[in-house]
């Protein structure tokens, strides 16, 4: 891609007089060398398989090392019972990443977004908005552009990989992807857009990636949710005209320096943090694969 | 890296080095043997071994050795279709020298009696590298149509071999040569822009000194009869 900060895009979008998902969609064209038609199709692809994997969610079924499944289901069931304090809007988010992430562990067809760990972020924000405001597909699809353009930033100026960065850059840059495109459709300005993003990637900074068993279950699935949660209180912030003191850009280079002198232990190894905590080494020794 | 590299691609579950990472080496694995599967011993080293169960490895290396793609809904169910379709398989551990954590070695019999022996290693994200074929060093990553060429190392193969390239009009987008000791076995790995035809690495086949060509291509049914 060839921006190399949010800067650079919220720049070239108000100097061509265009929104910001325009100028990731069309920066997507001349590297792909495809049409409108045909990149504007293949995102909309991604948010369909999104919304068919939430729909076909099954609460019955449980990850080979049986540590996760049901966990959707039990908060569903709550939600409808009227027993959650965090409102109908953040608990249905809840249920979604909860459910996106056991499908995940349960060897789902899921969208990586931007990993396999933390797949269920962006769906659990958008799919509940898009059902509570009635959105068209098109404007889903245009904010699903916006997550991947600072996705794409984050990438480049940091990392996306828990084995390389940690958690912060799994479901830390998943949240602030989130919260990007939902300021978008929340009607926010290209710099509520990047002050929404920058405002939910400073809140996970430091999160460490420490698996249990080296499984994406536990803590992933439920990290899950606190990406979700936290990519809505920021993008809500940033409409509300909140600012980042600490520019965007420069908030992805703390993770990315942060992700630098975090010991190997913490991450993706599974030998450090939750992974190496007396419960966690015990379902670890039960779970060593026998081949 | 583009767009959909960071969101997408669309996998199963759950990790996209030790399970969508294995389905990708698998199906390359079955492209270079070039016929279906008959028998596949497996043996997983360092993390593929410790946590593969967990992560669906092993179905995920048997789905990619029948075909399989990383978002196909059946891979989980890959041990009951390879029983149907007449495939045996087997899984062990091993300890492979200076290999990557996520690293396999396969064996592979073919329907029509071809074997192939293949180390792989799963980079994270999906990407992959074969890393040797048949013990000699490879070193590619399975995204272009690939040509490796065994032959005895004396002068002349490698030119034999890019002049074909270049009368086909085939650009090589990279190139490797590698040798056991002077006079011995070497090996020579081109990535192409294009596919190779079939006929040309047939030709190849029976010029003098050269040992085995293995081919991988990207083409849907691209086999030979």
């Amino acid at each position: 891609m060839s921006f190399q900060s949010l800067e650079e895009i919220t720049t070239s979008a108000s100097r061509q007089k265009k929104p910001f998902y325009r100028v990731i969609m069309e920066d997507d064209m001349s590297e792909r060398q495809v049409s409108e038609e045909e990149s504007f199709a293949v995102m909309q692809e991604m948010y369909h398989t999104m919304r068919k994997a939430d729909e076909s969610y099954d609460g019955a079924m449980r990850s080979a090392s049986g540590l996760v499944g049901n966990d959707g289901q039990k908060m569903e069931e709550a939600l409808q019972a009227g027993k959650t304090v965090s409102g109908d809007f953040i608990s249905q988010v809840m249920v979604r990443a909860l459910k996106m992430g056991e499908s995940n562990a349960c060897m789902k067809r899921i969208v990586a977004a931007p990993t396999a760990g933390s797949c269920g972020v962006i769906p659990a924000v958008f799919l509940t908005y898009q059902k509570k405001y009635q959105v068209p597909d098109e404007k889903m699809v245009e904010a699903m552009f916006t997550a991947a353009g600072i996705g794409m930033v984050i990438a480049e100026r940091a990392f996306i990989a828990g084995a390389t960065g940690g958690c912060q850059a799994e479901i830390g840059s998943a949240s602030a992807m989130a919260a990007g495109g939902l300021a978008y459709l929340m009607g926010g300005t290209e710099q509520e857009i990047t002050h929404a993003c920058a405002i939910a990637l400073k809140s996970l900074l430091g999160l460490v990636c420490d698996p249990v068993a080296g499984l994406v279950e536990v803590p992933c699935v439920k990290r899950n949710v606190i990406g979700a949660v936290n990519a809505v209180t920021s993008a809500d912030m940033a409409v509300a005209g909140i600012v980042s003191r600490i520019p965007p850009d420069e908030v992805i280079d703390a993770m990315r320096t942060i992700g630098m002198v975090l010991p190997c232990s913490l991450k993706e190894t599974g030998e450090g943090g939750l992974a190496a905590t007396p419960s966690g080494v015990e379902i670890s020794k039960k779970l060593i694969s026998n081949f | 890296m583009n767009l959909f590299d960071i969101v997408g691609p669309v996998m199963v579950g759950p990790s996209s080095s030790h399970t969508a990472g294995a389905v990708r080496i698998g199906h390359i694995a079955r492209r270079l043997l070039n016929e279906p599967v008959a028998k596949a011993e497996i043996y997983l080293h360092g993390s593929f071994l410790a946590t593969g169960k967990g992560h669906g490895t092993d179905r995920a290396l048997i789905a990619g050795l029948l075909e399989m793609r990383t978002d196909d809904e059946r891979i989980p169910d890959s041990f009951s279709w390879a029983d149907k379709q007449g495939m045996e398989y087997s899984f062990a551990g091993i300890e492979l020298r200076e290999a990557h954590p996520n690293s396999v070695l396969l064996k592979l019999t073919g329907k029509n009696g071809r074997y192939q022996e293949i180390v792989a290693a799963s980079l994270g994200g999906g990407r992959i590298k074969i890393c040797k074929i048949d013990g000699l060093e490879a070193n590619f990553c399975g995204d272009y149509p690939t040509l490796i060429v065994r032959n005895q190392d004396q002068p002349g193969h490698v030119a034999e071999v890019t002049s074909m390239l270049a009368h086909k009009s085939v650009n090589i987008a990279t190139m490797q040569l590698y040798r056991d000791k002077r006079g011995g076995s070497a090996v020579l790995v081109l990535e192409c822009d294009k596919e190779v035809p079939r006929e040309s690495i047939k030709w190849l086949e029976k010029l003098e000194g050269i040992y085995k060509v293995t081919y991988l291509s990207l083409k849907e049914g691209g086999e030979e009869p």
